[in-house]
């Protein structure tokens, strides 16, 4: 790779920070409308549930059962033990035997 | 610095630490074949610091993209964290603002999801900067091990691990499930516009789970506020 390469990191960078710091730091000290702040306060589980769905069926592409084996598992742990360390190594480890075994 | 939340940071950050391992081994591998030198791919991991974008880049310049696309299309996959980092903002203890900054640099979809979903109605600042570093120190270390290495984990434990940062956001989800509707709703709705852009093909999935965000957040919201309006005073 050329000096372009170093150029196109720079720009990547800026284009990944701006998103990442502009609001954290402008809005510092602010005190938005209750609608505002209201609606924020729904995001964390509003971007869970699209980061969620349906991206964890295809984690092994057009594997479906694969997925499909993976988001039963790892919701049953999280409704059994609502221990995140405990849903992750689980669901691991039920599909490494699963991939072992077929 | 308040060193018992840092640690406790450090610790809420170790499953993030254990789900970026094989994605971060897997972009080092794939940047090798790309024709990056190891320097080359492990600066993209500890300035750039994206997963989506990383990978996506590296499609673009195996194809001889034009740099200036390559940047734009970074831009567009990272605008939901506009959007996140205000939510955030809600969460985060007061604090100064170059210090924010610095933090900042660590918010992804996964730290972000950790800090959200804290118990705490106010997160302090030195346990964003340790789930950030931990999750940050996995990604930069292992792409430099993928590139060393060239080679990815034994197949059945590569295919197992792709489940864990899901996994991970299942974990997190849940507990907040319980005994609060509100929260099913959310994310229910939210999956299901995600899936609908995903299936029509409509949007691109940073777009996608942008808007299907958005959505559920402002749909939910409104639901809400007729709701209570309705309810009789003091219910």
């Amino acid at each position: 790779m050329g000096t372009w390469y170093w150029w196109t990191l720079l720009g990547m960078a800026l284009a990944t920070y701006i998103p990442r710091a502009f609001p954290l730091t402008f809005l510092e000290g602010k005190e938005l409308p209750p609608v505002v702040s209201g609606v924020l306060r729904n995001i964390p589980y509003a971007v869970l549930g699209a980061l969620i769905f349906p991206a964890i069926l295809y984690v092994q592409q057009d594997h479906l059962l694969f997925g499909l084996i993976g988001t039963v598992v790892a919701f049953s742990l999280a409704f059994l033990f609502s221990n995140v360390m405990v849903v992750v190594l689980g669901t691991i480890g039920v599909l490494a035997v699963y991939s072992l075994i077929f | 610095m308040n060193n018992n939340s840092f640690i406790s940071g450090l610790k809420a950050g170790i499953s993030i630490a254990i789900g970026y391992f094989p994605v971060a081994l897997t972009f080092g591998l794939l940047a090798k074949t790309t024709g990056l030198s190891i320097w080359e791919a492990t600066a993209m991991s500890i300035f750039v610091y994206a997963g989506a974008a990383q990978y996506m880049s590296l499609t673009l310049i195996a194809k001889g993209v034009d740099p200036i696309l390559i940047v734009l299309n970074t831009f567009v996959v990272n605008i939901r964290h506009f959007l996140m980092t205000a939510a955030l903002n809600e969460k985060m203890q007061s604090e100064k603002r170059w210090i924010k900054g610095i933090y900042a640099f660590g918010i992804t979809d996964e730290s972000f999801s950790v800090l959200a979903t804290q118990k705490e109605s106010k997160i302090a600042t030195p346990f964003a900067f340790g789930v950030a570093l931990i999750a940050y120190s996995s990604w930069v270390v292992f792409t430099a091990v993928g590139h060393v290495i060239g080679a990815n984990l034994p197949a059945f434990l590569q295919a197992a691990m792709s489940i864990a940062l899901y996994a991970m956001f299942v974990g997190l989800l849940v507990p907040s499930m319980r005994g609060n509707r509100k929260v099913v709703m959310l994310a229910l709705v939210a999956a299901v516009i995600n899936g609908f852009f995903y299936w029509t093909g409509l949007l691109s999935t940073g777009w996608s789970i942008l808007v299907a965000t958005l959505a559920s957040s402002i749909f939910i919201e409104i639901i809400y506020a007729k709701h209570e309006k309705n309810l009789p005073k003091g219910a």
